[in-house]
């Protein structure tokens, strides 16, 4: 009853894509209409919490090798981490305005995973060159919550910051099993289907 | 016509520019989510669903799209535009 790996990875790409659509939305409208009703205020920061505690029965289930599962509890620990400091700033326990630097820090942290964990080359078959690309997307993309730390107005980083999201759940949508992506891939890799 | 009505004017139609785009947010993923089914019509399994386990027929990406669009567009932007407008008419 255990999904397939991809189809984890397109759930977590559903739940990217929606913490996408939330932090787009509240870029577009900002922080005061953002927070008028108080379960909205909580809903980005607890989905990518969420995302983080589901992701250590992946960690679980989900991992054959060592380098796997370190960098699969990685990401749990850096989501939640993220996600918690964000509910802890909301909801008025946290203060200091650096505590969103943790959002840059895991970006950076899942992006050196998905590189480090990811060590063949083989930039023709469709899962190197995904975990390639993401993982250069989220090292990339840590600059949008970076500056959005220290211009928290600004619509342009902000909704850098919601796109980049959009852009992981696309890449993690293409995730499929041993579909080639350049060229053939070797006949020892299986019937490529879907 | 003196600047503080063309500045209002001017603030106004920004507004509802904002209020159009979140009503457009959902609409577009859930039409992102229905062109990709036709571009990729082998990924909705649902289409030929014989010999097919339990996970391929639930989980079928192109359906996500148009849910995560789906859940946006009827739980979250409503709520939002409502709270937009309200703020817009000094509420």
């Amino acid at each position: 009853m255990q999904p397939p790996a991809e189809f984890v990875h397109w759930m977590f790409a559903t739940g990217f894509l929606l913490l996408g659509l939330c932090l787009l939305a509240q870029a577009v409208v900002g922080d005061e209409v953002w927070r008028r009703r108080p379960w909205r205020t909580y809903l980005w920061p607890g989905l990518a919490f969420l995302m983080g505690v589901l992701m250590w029965p992946v960690m679980v289930f989900f991992t054959n090798s060592t380098i796997h599962m370190v960098a699969h509890g990685s990401w749990a620990q850096v989501m939640m981490l993220a996600g918690g400091a964000e509910l802890g700033l909301v909801r008025g326990k946290l203060h200091s305005r650096y505590w969103r630097l943790t959002m840059p820090l895991a970006f950076l942290v899942s992006g050196a995973s998905f590189l480090i964990h990811e060590q063949n080359s083989w930039l023709f078959a469709r899962s190197a060159f995904l975990h390639h690309v993401i993982g250069w997307t989220m090292i990339v993309g840590a600059v949008f919550p970076f500056v959005a730390t220290f211009r928290p107005r600004s619509a342009v980083w902000r909704s850098g910051f919601a796109l980049t999201f959009v852009v992981l759940g696309v890449l993690l949508y293409c995730d499929r099993d041993v579909a080639p992506i350049f060229g053939h891939i070797s006949s020892q890799a299986g019937t490529p289907h879907r | 016509m003196s600047t503080q009505l063309v500045s209002e004017r001017a603030a106004v139609l920004r507004r509802s520019v904002r209020a159009r785009t979140i009503y457009a947010l959902g609409p577009t993923t859930m039409l992102a989510g229905v062109v990709w089914a036709f571009l990729q019509p082998y990924r909705i399994t649902l289409l030929h669903p014989h010999g097919e386990g339990f996970w391929w027929l639930v989980i079928e990406p192109p359906i996500l799209v148009v849910l995560a669009g789906v859940v946006f567009a009827f739980l979250i932007a409503p709520g939002v535009i409502e709270d937009l407008e309200a703020e817009e008419n000094g509420g």
